[in-house]
């Protein structure tokens, strides 16, 4: 099980600020695509990933990065702080 | 080295006055505030949101970083979330070391990291509706220097 947590656009077009996923998914990648095939909602916000970004455990990450041991995946825009 | 995440209104004088008596080593404070820019008359009110534990970590390794980099004294950021209304301070920097150059670039460094490497999100609403504020090539490309 890992907790999933949707920030800003990405939380307003699923719907959901976190969930928690039961998954088999090796990269962060293959987690993407197994959202975006449960519904709509989910290929929406993936729609684009150039314009999504990924942090593990509170970590900014890539897409190619692996899953193993990771408790908290987080997708979001590009940060707009300051 | 202090970060404080906050949704109500800070005082930009009494902080900065506070920070610069705090010093005892430092030649040189400086101080940044960002605010809520209303765009033509155009913005109602802004809404930041963030990720909480993420956001703490990411500016706390920047002020680190910035630390080591650049010798400082000290350093103080304050951020904001929350619902704010224009002309409104969103956040601010303090920045403290023996001289002016190096206290100038640390806040200037924490400045570019924190548009876009903290995870703050702004959204605008205006007459129109509401909007994501998009990220900025040129906040991105600033990071390139450092």
């Amino acid at each position: 099980m890992i907790e999933v947590l949707y920030f800003a656009w990405l939380r307003e077009r699923i719907g959901l600020p976190r969930e928690r996923v039961e998954t088999a998914a090796a990269t962060v990648a293959d987690l993407v695509a197994e959202l975006s095939a449960r519904e709509d909602r989910y290929a929406l916000a993936f729609a684009d990933l150039a314009s999504v970004r990924v942090a593990l455990d509170q970590e900014l990450s890539s897409f190619d990065a692996p899953l193993a041991g990771v408790r908290e995946v987080a997708f979001f825009p590009p940060m707009t702080g300051g | 080295m202090r970060l404080r995440l906050q949704a109500e209104p800070f005082a930009l004088g009494a902080e900065a006055q506070a920070f610069a008596e705090a010093q005892a080593g430092a030649g040189a404070v400086v101080t940044f505030t960002g605010l809520v820019r209303d765009n033509a008359g155009q913005l109602s009110a802004m809404e930041i949101e963030h990720y909480p534990g993420m956001t703490e970590k990411a500016i706390g390794a920047m002020m680190d970083q910035a630390q080591a980099r650049w010798a400082l004294e000290d350093a103080l950021v304050i951020h904001r979330h929350g619902r704010l209304l224009p002309g409104e301070a969103i956040m601010m920097v303090a920045t403290a070391a023996r001289h002016r150059a190096e206290a100038f670039a640390a806040a200037e460094f924490l400045m570019d990291y924190l548009k876009s490497r903290a995870p703050f999100w702004k959204k605008e609403f205006g007459a129109d509706g509401a909007e994501w504020v998009a990220a900025r090539d040129a906040d991105e490309a600033a990071l390139t220097r450092w």
